[in-house]
This record gives structure tokens, C-alpha cells and sequence, in this order.
């Protein structure tokens, strides 16, 4: 056995480790904000719940088997806190790897899913679906169109001039952003009553979680993570810079392009079911850059399986420490994450390189 | 033997005509360097040959199959590019670096095989790097950088290697380290190499051949005694020199004297 075998062997276990403690935290984490919640309901009824529900799922003939527990509990169990742990943790991996995705095709450490402008336009679509009391179905819809609207007008506006220069992309994410938010803030200006609920959908939150949303966010999510993924030693290669990138292969224009339409595909699924949660997408990927190092292949699935984790445990926070209100959880995240994000700029020297 | 065929290549930047009509030829052990001022378009030469840039016109051929038709990824498999300033930013590790010399032979979903690590395995051991394997590229001397992506190309099987200034960053001990790397690779692996360089020292000491480009087209092609005259560095360089043979080596020596204001003629 050679060297290289040797060292490669190393890297597969250490792969592994990784992935298997990620994993076996993520599934404590979930279970533990199942656990938790306003209402009291013991630990063993809620697993008897979760597990009789899934065992219903998959075997409906099991209906008829007797309920020892009260049907509030299981409501509260099934449609109002199991929806919210999974959204939850579709979120924080669609806004992790997005997020993750940004920064290696931008190479800058400041780029986010938002950084295309995403953020603003999405808001404007869900102030326009509250301000003109469009039925409530049209709030995620028309939130996901104006974020995927924006960024194709960033996307043709920066590309304009063949090719897909990156830096043009990112002046031109915060023109029509800033022009989106302006329209957010005439559109809070005129809302009167309406201002609320604008607002608290900009702080972004899991709040009003149901299976409805899951089921929105799921497919999308899902098939961009995916799509990623199998772009990521793309990703290593885009970090070299375009002609190194080239020199080994990468078709990098069709490569960057698509890999800008799955991080915005991701992020607009997660905004519109859950609105604007900040820094979660900023600070997943670095903290992961320092822990499992730049490598897209490992940091990718790492970053998604911590993102889901630092979103559910936030969001568990949010719902726990003003009971029986809850606080929005994008607030949770920018007071925890921006000092946190200081705490890495000062150590930026030693383990980041950018 | 292998041959790399350039004939009649055109590129305009803008309104900029970078290069014009270049045609030449090289062959596989050969080691071919192309020289000329700032801005003489040696390094768009380069891009041109794999295809980073799109000449308007003219074809490269290697063994007589055009490169125009192939992909990105063919094309990744048949040169290997050290390319100027590779500095990498970002910690990975030799071997995952040199890895990536493996990507165009990949499919989407596949890990790397057994050949792939043998093949990185050989390359790192060619170029004395394997001791390195596990340390981060960013925390390389500029030459043991410089010598991991010479690994990187080799790992891309190819046969044609393009160097860009590969020692512009270097000590002297590096550059002859680097110099006499390339040398034995394209004489032990029969490759074509171009490699661009400002040093007409180093240039008339390791190339075989020289290529004098002039605002973008050949001055002059033949042997270093052939193209270093006095007479071809006044007119494309603007600079007086004395070129002398070293009395006991009888390595050819440039020696700049003074440059020569005003316009070239």
C-alpha cells in the first residue's frame, strides 16, 4: 500500500466519522425538539404518538388500535410539532448549502443565499400577497416567484455582456435588491393593520409550520441539495479560479450557472415557507470551512446536516424562552450569530485563508 | 512521435490584436520556449493552445486531431497547464489538490478509482512532493507549491504540458530545481512542452527551441543561438545586449547592457 492509498483510506474514515456523528446529532436534536414545547406532554407520550403515527402511515389498517392520550396531545404532537422540527431542518439545510454554494462560486467569504438580491424580492411578494389580502395560499407562492424573478433579472442584467462574471453579478444582486426593498418599504408604509404581519414575515420564523409547508419546501429542497452535491469537486475546482478550472476540465460558465440556479432554487423554497432567517446561511458554511476544511465534498453535506441542527436547536430557543409567546427566530439567529461571526473574523488568520 | 501542431492563429481582445497568424510546430521531448516582451501575447498563446480563450482564427492539432472539436474535459486529458501565479488561496491538501488533476477523467457520480491514486501517487513521487501529501498547499515554500502543480498537470496524463512562468516567483535554487524538473519529464515522457518565461538566460539553458514573439506574431523560431542574437533582442526587446558562450560550461549567456529609448521601428 502506497502513500497515497494510505492517506486516502484516512480521509474516507474520517469522512465517515464525520457524517456518522453529524448524523447521530442531527436525529437527537430533532427528537429532542419534539420533546419540548408550551404544552406539557410527557416524553414517553410523545414518542408513543410520533411512533403510532408513522406505524398508521405505513400500515393504515393499525387506525383501529387504542389511543391512550389525549387527542390535543396528539395534534399538538403530529400537526404542530413535528412539521416545525422538519421545516426546520429543511430550512437551515437549504439555507446552509445555498449559503455554502455562494461563497465558493463568488469566493468571497461574505457572500450568503441572500446575495443576489433573493431576500428582497421575496419579501416584496409576501407584502404584496398581505397587502392585497390575497388568499393565504398566494403568500409562499408569490414570495418564491418574485425570489427566483429577482434573481434572473440580477442574472441578466450581469450577464448582459456574455459570460457570467461573477463580481457584475454581485453589484447587480445589490442594486435589484435595494430597489426590492424599497418597494417592501412603500409597501409597509401603506399597509396600515396590515404592518404586523409584513414585518414579522421579514424577521422570517417557523411559527405557522404545517405539513402544508413541508410538502412545498420538501421537493425543491431536496433536488437542489441533491443537484449540488453532485457539482461539488466542480466547486473545489471554481475556487482555483476560472482558468486553472478550465485548464482541468470545468465547463465553468455552464457550471456556475447552474450551480446559481440551485442555490437560488434552495433558498427561494426555504424563504417562502419560512421568510427572511439571517446568518444561518453566512455562518454554517465558515464554521464548517474551519472544521472539515474547504473541500466541497465533505463541507457540502457537513454544512446541511449542521445547518438543520443550529435551525431546529435556535428555533427550539425562540419557542422556549418567552412562554407561552415565542420569539421570531431570525432574531435568535442574528443576536447568537453575530457576535459569533466576530469570534471567527478574529480568528480568521490562523484557519481561514480568505 | 507526438506533435502539436499550431497553424495560423488569430486572437483580438476587444479592438487589440493580441496575436496574429502564429504557426509552429513541436514535438513530443521537446522542450519549446516562447519568449518576448510584456505584452507580446505569450501568455494568450498559451490560453489560445487550450483553448481558455477562443481564437478567432486557426486550428491546433495534436497529431493531427483538432482541438476544436473536443470538450473542455478531452481537452483537460491531453494538456496539463502550471499556470502563472497559481497561488492557491485555499487550504486544501497536496493530495486533494493533486487530485484534482484527475477531474477530467471523472463521471459525475463517481469516487476516485485504485488508477487514480496510483496515477497521483506517481506524480507526487516524480515530483518529489509525496513527502507533502497530507500538508495544506498554502503552508508550501513558493518552489514546493510550484512542484505540486507540476504534479497536478502530470496527474492529468497528458501530452502536452504548458507552463506559464513557471519560475518567475522562485530563488535561483528553485528555478534550476523547477527547470531541470521539466526537462527530465518531457524528455523521460516524451511530452511537448511550451513554457513562457522572461529570463532569456534560463530560457537559452533548459529550452531545445525558442519561439520570439513580437506584438503577437513570430519574430523568430530556431535554436537558442539562433533566436538570441544581439540583433533580434534590439529590435523586439529595445535592448542592447552582448550574448557570450560561458567558457567552460558553453551555456549561452544574454547580457543586457542598455535600453534603447524611443520607438520601435
Amino acid at each position: 500500500m502506497n502513500r497515497v492509498d494510505e492517506l486516502y483510506s484516512k480521509w474516507q474514515r474520517r469522512k465517515l466519522l464525520i457524517f456518522a456523528s453529524l448524523a447521530f446529532g442531527l436525529v437527537a436534536v430533532v427528537l429532542g425538539a419534539v420533546l419540548i414545547g408550551p404544552v406539557a406532554i410527557g416524553p414517553g407520550t410523545v414518542l408513543r404518538i410520533s411512533a403510532y403515527q408513522l406505524l398508521c402511515w405505513l400500515r393504515p389498517g393499525l387506525r383501529s388500535l387504542p389511543r391512550p392520550w389525549p387527542s390535543s396531545h396528539e395534534i399538538i404532537v403530529v400537526d404542530v410539532r413535528w412539521p416545525r422540527v422538519i421545516l426546520g431542518m429543511l430550512v437551515g439545510m437549504a439555507l446552509s448549502i445555498a449559503g455554502c454554494t455562494m461563497q465558493g462560486l463568488f469566493r468571497n467569504p461574505l457572500a450568503s443565499p441572500y446575495t443576489l438580491g433573493i431576500a428582497s424580492g421575496a419579501a416584496f411578494g409576501a407584502a404584496l400577497s398581505i397587502v392585497l389580502e390575497l388568499p393565504s395560499y398566494t403568500l409562499p407562492a408569490l414570495a418564491f416567484a418574485f425570489a427566483l424573478l429577482t434573481v434572473f433579472i440580477v442574472y441578466r442584467i450581469a450577464t448582459a455582456r456574455g459570460g457570467v462574471p461573477m463580481e457584475t453579478l454581485l453589484l447587480a444582486g445589490l442594486a435589484v435588491g435595494s430597489f426590492f426593498s424599497a418597494l417592501v418599504s412603500f409597501m409597509l408604509y401603506i399597509a396600515g393593520e396590515k404592518l404586523a404581519s409584513i414585518v414579522f414575515w421579514l424577521m422570517g420564523g417557523l411559527w405557522a409550520s404545517d405539513w402544508d409547508k413541508v410538502f412545498i419546501a420538501l421537493a425543491p429542497i431536496l433536488l437542489g441539495t441533491g443537484g449540488i452535491f453532485l457539482l461539488s469537486r466542480d466547486l473545489d475546482l471554481l475556487l482555483l479560479g476560472d482558468e486553472q478550472a478550465r485548464a482541468l476540465g470545468v465547463e465553468t460558465e455552464r457550471v456556475k450557472r447552474t450551480l446559481l440556479a440551485l442555490a437560488s432554487l434552495v433558498t427561494a423554497s426555504a424563504v417562502c415557507v419560512s421568510g427572511v432567517i439571517g446568518f444561518i446561511g453566512l455562518i454554517v458554511p465558515h464554521l464548517m470551512r474551519i472544521l472539515v476544511g474547504p473541500g466541497h465534498r465533505l463541507l457540502l453535506p457537513a454544512s446541511c446536516l449542521v445547518g438543520a441542527m443550529l435551525l431546529i436547536c435556535t428555533d427550539t430557543l425562540a419557542r422556549a424562552v418567552i412562554q407561552p409567546t415565542e420569539i421570531p427566530v431570525g432574531i435568535i439567529t442574528a443576536l447568537l450569530g453575530a457576535p459569533f461571526f466576530v469570534y471567527l473574523l478574529s480568528r480568521r488568520k490562523r484557519l481561514l485563508e480568505w | 512521435m507526438m506533435q502539436l501542431r499550431i497553424k495560423g492563429i488569430s486572437f483580438r481582445y476587444d479592438s487589440i490584436q493580441a496575436l496574429e497568424d502564429v504557426t509552429f510546430t513541436a514535438v513530443g521531448g521537446e522542450i519549446l520556449g516562447i519568449i518576448g516582451p510584456n505584452g507580446s501575447g505569450k501568455t494568450t498563446l498559451l490560453r489560445c493552445i487550450n483553448r481558455t480563450l477562443e481564437p478567432q482564427v486557426g486550428v491546433v492539432l495534436i497529431d493531427d486531431r483538432d482541438v476544436t472539436h473536443l470538450s473542455r474535459r478531452e481537452i483537460a486529458q491531453q494538456m496539463g497547464l502550471v499556470p502563472q501565479d497559481a497561488a492557491i488561496t485555499f487550504p486544501f491538501t497536496v493530495l486533494e489538490a493533486v487530485l484534482m488533476g484527475r477531474h477530467p477523467y471523472r463521471s459525475i457520480l463517481g469516487g476516485e478509482t485504485p488508477r487514480d491514486l496510483e496515477i497521483v501517487n506517481e506524480a507526487l513521487r516524480l515530483t518529489n512532493t509525496l513527502h507533502l501529501a497530507s500538508r495544506p498547499i498554502t503552508g508550501l515554500s513558493g518552489g514546493e507549491q510550484q512542484r505540486v502543480i507540476i504534479a497536478r498537470a502530470l496527474a492529468q496524463e497528458p501530452d502536452v504540458l504548458l507552463l506559464d512562468e513557471p519560475t518567475s516567483h522562485l530563488d535561483i535554487n528553485h528555478q534550476l530545481e523547477i527547470l531541470e524538473l521539466v526537462r527530465r519529464l518531457t524528455k523521460e515522457r516524451g511530452l511537448v512542452t511550451l513554457l513562457t518565461s522572461h529570463d532569456l538566460n534560463l530560457a537559452a539553458r533548459y529550452c531545445d527551441r525558442l519561439l520570439m514573439l513580437e506584438r503577437g506574431r513570430v519574430y523568430a523560431l530556431g535554436t537558442p543561438e539562433e533566436v538570441l542574437t544581439p540583433a533580434n533582442i534590439r529590435q523586439v526587446y529595445r535592448v542592447e545586449v552582448e550574448v557570450t558562450r560561458h567558457r567552460s560550461t558553453g551555456i549561452l549567456q544574454v547580457l543586457p547592457l542598455s535600453s534603447i529609448e524611443g520607438d520601435r521601428v
